[in-house]
């Protein structure tokens, strides 16, 4: 089911919550919101679902204008950040709730069939007996997502579905939803706030900040090329300098960068860590080194330059540095943007 | 010196002893004493008075007047206290504070207020006084005066248990039963109402003990008619201002075992996790717990 979002705007009292955001997500994508907290994605997707209403603009569902379609009549599975599993239900009774309440009637076998086939292919067989508080928080997102299928719907929407995991649990179920994904088709929209969920998992991610588009594309675009400064810092760590741009070229701290056109001016240049090359002797901006991290896959050297901008550089683990050195930077690869972009 | 002090407040054997001495002698004093005295007087002059004075006619009818008038007012603010609870705790809209606020107010306005405050709204001389004379509705001086006055006392007892609980709970349950395709009134039956029934139940138990003690309010609402508008708490004041004693206890030791049975009610209610205490325990899809087990 394709999906249309067009000029969309939701105030909550005085708060602006989302501004115009038009988007369109094809039949099958795996699409990820992705923004900082008061960026308007989970309303979008509250939007997309049903809970929230816009103030203006429509949601077309294929050709279908579903703006005002309540989510009961929806036809969407939402997934919720704290499952919303119901407490006094055992899991294939939860499973089994959207089918229940359907105006179309299934039997019982029907019903039992379908929970033990969604058992399956959420990787729980043999826990239906079980009530929500008796299994894991992984488990339990597995069965809300069950529990959101059961019902065949036409869109799948996911509420910041590994927020209230750790690290591990959230890198398996990821890999995990990645695979249903693709041996479903269905349409999947979900909202996150961390860039590493939303490019791991996304066909194409969505970037918002304040309520609007900040950037949309697949995660290599969204990496390689980002559009803005906030694009930048948000997707990974950066580092900031202040330069002057003129006829092309940026000049920082007294090194000169080659940069696609920008307006002649004042200019910020964003590096990644690991686009800085450390060199202990030669040419580049000169710091001095305050700390040294040590990582399982290599260090981070944190130094300053000597107007005082803290810098983080990412090195090999062989790398023999240490606090209070001096040395060189220079860059590899950078994004330079006109000051207040 | 110091070092060796117990490590908190009132560790000590001694402070520890005294403590509880202390709340052990003034809880027999205040609270069991009395409650004695109810059982012993009541019996004083044997079964067969008791019997009689139970069985009298005024009595009986006061008895039959309080389990009416509690029968009507405890189901209507049952249903007002899971209208408000909801309202309040999934709607947002302008004057909820105010709303809540009012909802309490009952707790802390004295009952005579109320009573009076229903006297001027009703009564012959106040606000729909004549309308209602005229239409022959008599409120006042009768069962509906003293089932609204009961109401009014008892109005925040079920909403108040109900808040906080629902409020823990927030409304993803419902969201989440509305988006699979269930009707408003199949949400709340098969997904609100069994996450909240102890909550509920224990409510209702507290409403309903007030509303059988109710004493102000009633008294200035019902006109104390012997055998006609008298409840019960009614009627043991009135028995012992005629000196009869034994009659006055013996009402009261109805009233006092009512109160047992809620208190065991209530106990029991609370091992099943109801009560603003154990309020979180219901909250179970709340409360996130981390998975760390894999």
């Amino acid at each position: 089911m394709k999906i249309t979002l067009d000029n969309v705007v939701k105030t909550f009292d005085t708060f602006r919550a989302v501004h115009g955001v038009s988007l369109e997500i094809e039949s099958g994508e795996l699409l990820a919101l992705l923004g900082p907290s008061g960026s308007g994605k989970t309303t979008i997707l509250r939007m997309v679902a049903g809970l929230e209403f816009p103030d203006s603009g429509r949601i077309l569902f294929g050709d279908v204008d579903a703006t005002d379609i309540p989510v009961r009549e929806r036809g969407v599975g939402f997934v919720f950040q704290h499952y919303a599993l119901f407490p006094h239900m055992t899991v294939a009774e939860n499973i089994a709730f959207g089918m229940k309440v359907s105006k179309v009637r299934r039997s019982r076998a029907e019903i039992d069939a379908r929970v033990n086939q969604l058992l399956q292919l959420v990787k729980l067989p043999g826990l239906g007996n079980r009530f929500p508080s008796q299994i894991s928080g992984g488990q339990r997102q597995r069965v809300a997502l069950a529990r959101a299928l059961a019902v065949d719907p036409k869109v799948l929407l996911l509420d910041e579905p590994f927020g209230a995991l750790d690290a591990n649990v959230r890198r398996d179920l990821r890999r995990w939803l990645r695979e249903i994904h693709q041996e479903l088709g269905i349409t999947t929209i979900f909202v996150t706030h961390d860039q590493e969920e939303a490019l791991d998992l996304a066909d194409r991610v969505v970037i918002l900040d304040q309520g609007k588009i900040a950037q949309m594309g697949t995660p290599r675009d969204v990496c390689r090329n980002p559009n803005s400064a906030f694009v930048t810092r948000f997707l990974g760590d950066a580092n900031r300098f202040s330069g002057v741009s003129s006829n092309g070229r940026v000049t920082v701290a007294g090194v000169e960068v080659a940069t696609a056109a920008i307006p002649d001016g004042p200019a910020e240049m964003y590096v990644r860590p690991t686009d800085l090359i450390w060199l202990r002797e030669g040419q580049g901006v000169p710091v001095r080194i305050t700390r040294v991290l040590d990582r399982a896959d290599g260090r981070r050297i944190l130094a300053e330059t000597e107007d005082g901008t803290h810098i983080e550089i990412d090195a090999d683990v062989d790398l023999d540095v240490e606090a209070g050195q001096r040395g060189f930077v220079q860059v590899k690869r950078a994004n330079v943007y006109g000051a207040g972009a | 010196m110091t070092s060796r002090k117990p490590p908190r407040v009132g560790d000590s054997p001694t402070f520890r002893r005294f403590l509880i001495a202390f709340v052990l002698i003034v809880g027999t004093l205040l609270i069991a004493a009395p409650l004695a005295v109810i059982f012993a007087q009541a019996f004083s002059k044997g079964w067969p008075t008791f019997a009689s004075t139970i069985a009298h006619p005024d009595t009986r009818h006061a008895i039959f007047l309080t389990v009416v008038t509690a029968l009507i007012a405890v189901p209507i603010n049952t249903v007002f206290g899971i209208a408000a609870a909801w309202a309040l705790t999934k709607f947002d809209f302008r004057g909820k504070r105010l709303l809540t606020i009012l909802i309490e107010l009952p707790f802390s306005i004295s009952p005579i207020v109320a009573g009076v405050a229903y006297l001027f709204v009703y009564g012959l001389q106040g606000l729909f006084g004549p309308l209602l004379q005229s239409a022959d509705i008599k409120i006042l001086f009768a069962l509906p005066g003293i089932v609204l006055a009961s109401m009014f006392v008892t109005a925040p007892f079920v909403a108040r248990e109900l808040i906080p609980l629902m409020q823990a709970q927030g409304r993803d349950l419902e969201e989440a039963a509305t988006s699979l395709g269930a009707s408003g009134w199949r949400t709340f039956f098969y997904v609100t109402l069994p996450n909240i029934r102890w909550a509920m139940l224990y409510g209702i138990v507290l409403c309903n003990a007030r509303v059988m003690g109710e004493f102000g309010a009633v008294s200035v609402v019902s006109g104390n008619i012997r055998g006609q508008t008298n409840t019960l708490p009614l009627h043991i004041e009135l028995l012992y201002h005629d000196y009869q004693t034994v009659g006055a206890f013996a009402a009261a030791s109805i009233l006092t075992v009512l109160a047992l049975v809620t208190i065991v009610a209530k106990v029991l209610l609370e091992r099943q996790g109801a009560g603003r205490h154990h309020g979180s325990a219901l909250a179970g899809p709340v409360a996130v717990s981390q998975d760390t087990t894999r």
